[in-house]
């Protein structure tokens, strides 16, 4: 039997970000954040064209920028999939950041942890711990919605605070490095360090991996027929004999788990240690890129390259121009107004709109 | 003087199907046009396009005399139309007159004057006989006056055209002649009415004149005073249809539904099924008859593992099913055909055949090792789809492009695909043509000649009257009489309805 809190039907915003999987209105709402963008750069006294030609050639131009695009782009793919994930089953996993940077300790950890494992197992040990240690975190969040009502943006929004508290204890206490200033933890071992392959991160071809292994799952599998089921329409999903609660707790766990992985290969593959600078901003760029992905596994990884390629240009704008790199912060922000706002795609989509949306659902219709 | 609404020469395409080939129709003020046609034939389009939900593909819409374009409904409704949806849009704590007022709220020192609302909406309730206390919240309200309200909401913002698509399909007996009544007081109001139902006998009853779609064309027109329940018939669907069910004796066998004593709450927590005890045997149809809301939805979803048992036990073959969840159930062998199948038994943004395997997809055949088997999963659709008459252009289309009908057939067509062994079939014909109650109807009798145990609920006397082999009357939450199908005739049943006893 389906009540309450359960028995509420998707919020209509998210079904249509689910839904309308159309390429048209992200691509225009990038489009129309670098122009405002461009605006913004203009009253600065800087041409914008060159400011984002200097952000592209940061990002791309050189072997050594695209490693650190393809460096930024990894932990976001996962981040995206982790929100991706979620919004199929109509969750709103505000809360990617949270266990991403569990994560990203937790692979730490099992990577200064354990010793004299060889090194293939330990690396996979570090994605394990960070696994487990996200999906974990989100799962809480996932109960509490599944046995308690709690809806799931105040509770991963909590936890997302109390994660950050959490580590910040960890790091100054028990797991500080010995004589440093710094709240930081020890580097992991070598064994524990995600190799490169040529000059493209091994992290980042996980990625990918998993992207397209998710999209799969989705797409493909029974277990994704019902993360789409309790997503698009919860009374048919129960009539259907799904049993809802248990799908809200394990879409959590696996999305959850996505952004661990994130947060894991952030820490085996760059950063090789565990502070709470790294990281920032991670998992809300996810919600980002899930949104301009429109939830589509796969094409988080194009939103992910996107978003990659501005975090990895932008800091070249201070040294060329002595323009903040915030301004990055400002494009993904009316980047994600747009595409999280229906209106964008009601406006271009007026006619074609009304053509399709069923608007009255009667026995008639 | 021009006629209310022109409607001259539209034509309207979906991806792969033309719903509408061109199209006329006239309605006078003062009048009552009913559209009849088979499900898919065009009627919702047609009348979708006169509120403007749709833009017609070619065509000219006139009102008053006056080419118009109707761009969006607040457009339609600027020009004195009005569409009453049947999911209807009430806020559930609001008064009926908030409800009503809600978007047109007359302003009193720039704030919602609660009085003036109440006293326009006692008003027009009287003007057009919709008796209704402006005062009541909606939630406090049944189906039917809900119904009204949103009528009344039409009728504050000045519909001089009023849309009804398919309103009677939820009400009761009671309150559909109710609604006949109002409907003929609109057309003395001089409101003019687009009226559609696939119940015949509405259609006489109500209508000046008939205009019939079949295939998006329009096939013919005529009046009440003209032709019959069968000649209208005849016009819808190209042929005659038997209206009247034709079966064998049933030769009921073991035992497959028994039901004891079992106690279940309504969705207000109060009781809903008090006590209550049925058994059905394979091979027969048992026909629940009922005024609604005397525990009808609560004991479909008692028996389906949709609502929790307080009390009492359910056995399916004998197998102790009390607190089963729908999966169990559906294992052991019920099919369930949902009352609401826009909310239950459908998910409007899957294809067709998805949906045909909705609650299907962990079968061996449909899913090896957790990965979804696509191809049988088509190869059943494409067979469903043909031998249940399902009107789409393809079994890829999403089941929320199907006509109200056809989406029912669907969700009709997966219950009984598989051979289940007792069928609980709520409204298993609301919204469907008479040609294709025929259809489903043969298919109920044919799954109890085959074995089957069927439960039928249905708010039609006349459809549990026809299709049962034993009637039993539900009242107040209990069986209070069984009766064999010949001893069931429609006044007796009609007065243990009422929770009148039969002497
Ligand atoms: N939004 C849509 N997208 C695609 N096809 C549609 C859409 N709406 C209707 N159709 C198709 O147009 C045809 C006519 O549908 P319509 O809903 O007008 O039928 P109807 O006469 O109201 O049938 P019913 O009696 O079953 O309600 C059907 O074949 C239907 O599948
Ligand atoms: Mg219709």
């Amino acid at each position: 039997m389906i009540q309450g809190e359960e028995a509420k039907k998707l919020h209509p915003t998210l079904s249509y970000l689910v839904q309308k999987q159309s390429l048209v209105v992200p691509l225009i709402a990038v489009l129309v954040a670098f122009l405002i963008g461009s605006v913004l750069i203009a009253l600065q006294g800087v041409n914008p064209v060159g400011a984002y030609q200097t952000i592209f050639n940061a990002a791309l131009g050189s072997e050594r920028g695209l490693l650190r695009t393809l460096e930024k782009t990894t932990p976001l793919i996962l981040a995206g999939l982790a929100v991706a994930v979620a919004l199929r089953v109509g969750l709103f996993n505000i809360g990617a950041q949270g266990q991403l940077i569990m994560g990203a300790f937790f692979a730490t950890w099992a990577g200064f942890t354990f010793t004299n494992l060889p090194a293939l197992l330990h690396v996979f040990v570090g994605l394990l711990a960070g696994v487990i240690a996200g999906g974990l975190w989100a799962a809480i969040a996932g109960v509490l919605k599944a046995y308690r009502g709690v809806h799931e943006v105040i509770s991963t929004i909590m936890l997302n605070s109390i994660a950050i508290a959490l580590l910040d204890y960890l790091v100054n206490h028990p797991f500080k490095e010995p004589g440093q200033a710094l709240p930081r933890t020890v580097p992991i071992f070598e064994t524990a360090q995600l190799p490169k392959l040529g000059f493209v991160p091994v992290g980042f071809l996980l990625a990918l991996l998993v992207a397209m292994f998710i999209s799969w799952v989705i797409n493909r599998t029974t277990a994704g027929f019902q993360f789409n089921t309790v997503g698009a329409n919860k009374f048919a999903a129960a009539y259907a004999g799904i049993k809802i609660k248990y799908i809200v707790v394990a879409s959590m766990l696996l999305s959850g788990g996505l952004a661990g992985l994130g947060g894991a290969v952030e820490s085996l593959g760059i950063t090789y240690r565990f502070e709470p600078a790294f990281n920032k901003g991670l998992g809300f760029d996810g919600i980002t890129i899930a949104l301009l992905a429109r939830a589509n596994p796969l094409a988080t990884i194009p939103a992910a390259f996107l978003v990659g390629v501005l975090r990895s240009g932008a800091p070249s704008l201070q040294f060329d121009y002595g323009i903040e790199p915030e301004i990055v912060d400002l494009l993904l922000a009316i980047t994600l107004l747009l595409v999280a706002a229906p209106i964008l795609g009601k406006l271009i989509f007026r006619k074609y709109a009304k053509k399709s949306e069923t608007i009255s659902s009667g026995w008639g219709s | 003087m021009a006629p209310l609404l022109e409607v001259k020469n539209v034509s309207k395409s979906f991806p792969g199907v033309l719903a509408n080939d061109n199209i006329s129709l006239t309605v006078n003020a003062g009048e009552v046009v009913a559209l009849l046609g088979e499900n898919g034939a065009g009627k919702s389009t047609l009348v979708k396009m006169i509120y403007g939900l749709y833009p017609p593909d070619s065509g000219e819409i006139f009102i008053n005399g006056n080419k118009v374009e109707l761009t969006s409904p607040k457009a339609a409704i600027d020009l004195g139309v009005g569409m009453v949806h049947q999911h209807f849009q009430l806020v559930p704590v609001f008064s009926v007159a908030q409800n009503v007022a809600l978007g047109a709220e007359k302003k009193r020192y720039g704030l919602y004057d609660s009085q003036q609302a109440e006293e326009d909406v006692a008003a027009l309730s009287q003007k057009y006989g919709l008796a209704v206390d402006p005062a009541v919240k909606i939630e406090d309200l049944p189906v039917g006056t809900q119904q009204r309200v949103e009528i009344l909401k039409v009728l504050y913002r000045d519909a001089k055209l009023l849309i009804l698509d398919e309103p009677t399909a939820v009400l009761t007996p009671q309150e559909t002649d109710e609604l006949l009544e109002v409907m003929r007081g609109f057309a003395k109001q001089g409101v003019g009415v687009i009226f559609i139902t696939h119940k015949l006998r509405e259609v006489l009853a109500v209508a000046d004149r008939v205009v019939v779609l079949r295939n998006g064309k329009q096939v013919g027109e005529t009046k009440p005073s003209e032709t019959d329940q069968a000649g209208l018939a005849k016009m819808m669907v190209g042929r005659s249809v038997v209206l009247d069910v034709k079966k064998e004796l049933a030769k009921p066998k073991e035992e497959v539904l028994r039901i004891e004593k079992i106690v279940v709450k309504d969705d207000r927590n109060l009781i809903g099924l008090n006590e209550l005890s049925l058994s059905v045997k394979a091979g027969e149809i048992v026909g629940i008859a009922g005024v609604e809301g005397n525990g009808q939805r609560e004991l479909v979803q008692a028996i389906t593992g949709l609502r929790k048992i307080e009390a009492g036990k359910v056995y399916i073959n004998n197998v102790d099913a009390t607190d089963s969840s729908p999966y169990q159930v559906h294992k052991m062998g019920v099919a369930h055909v949902p009352e609401d199948r826009e909310r239950d038994g459908l998910v409007a943004s899957y294809s067709i055949a998805d949906n045909l395997v909705l609650n299907r997809f962990t079968e061996a055949e449909f899913s090896k090792r957790g990965v979804r088997q696509v191809e049988p999963i088509k190869k059943l659709a494409r067979f469903l789809v043909e031998k249940f008459a399902v009107k789409t252009p393809s079994i890829e289309t999403n089941a929320g492009a199907l006509s109200g009908g056809n989406k029912q057939k669907l969700v009709i067509a997966r219950e009984l695909a598989w051979g289940p062994k007792l069928l609980v079939a709520a409204q298993p014909t609301r919204g469907v043509d008479v040609g294709s109650i025929e259809f489903i109807h043969n298919q109920i009798v044919q799954a109890r000649d085959n074995g089957a145990a069927v439960l039928l609920v249905s708010a039609e006397l006349d459809e549990v009257l026809g299709l049962a082999d034993r009637v039993a009357v539900i009242y107040a939450g209990k069986i209070v009489a069984e009766l064999d199908a010949a001893a069931a005739d429609r006044n007796k049943v009609g007065r243990l309805m009422a929770g009148g006893d039969t002497n």
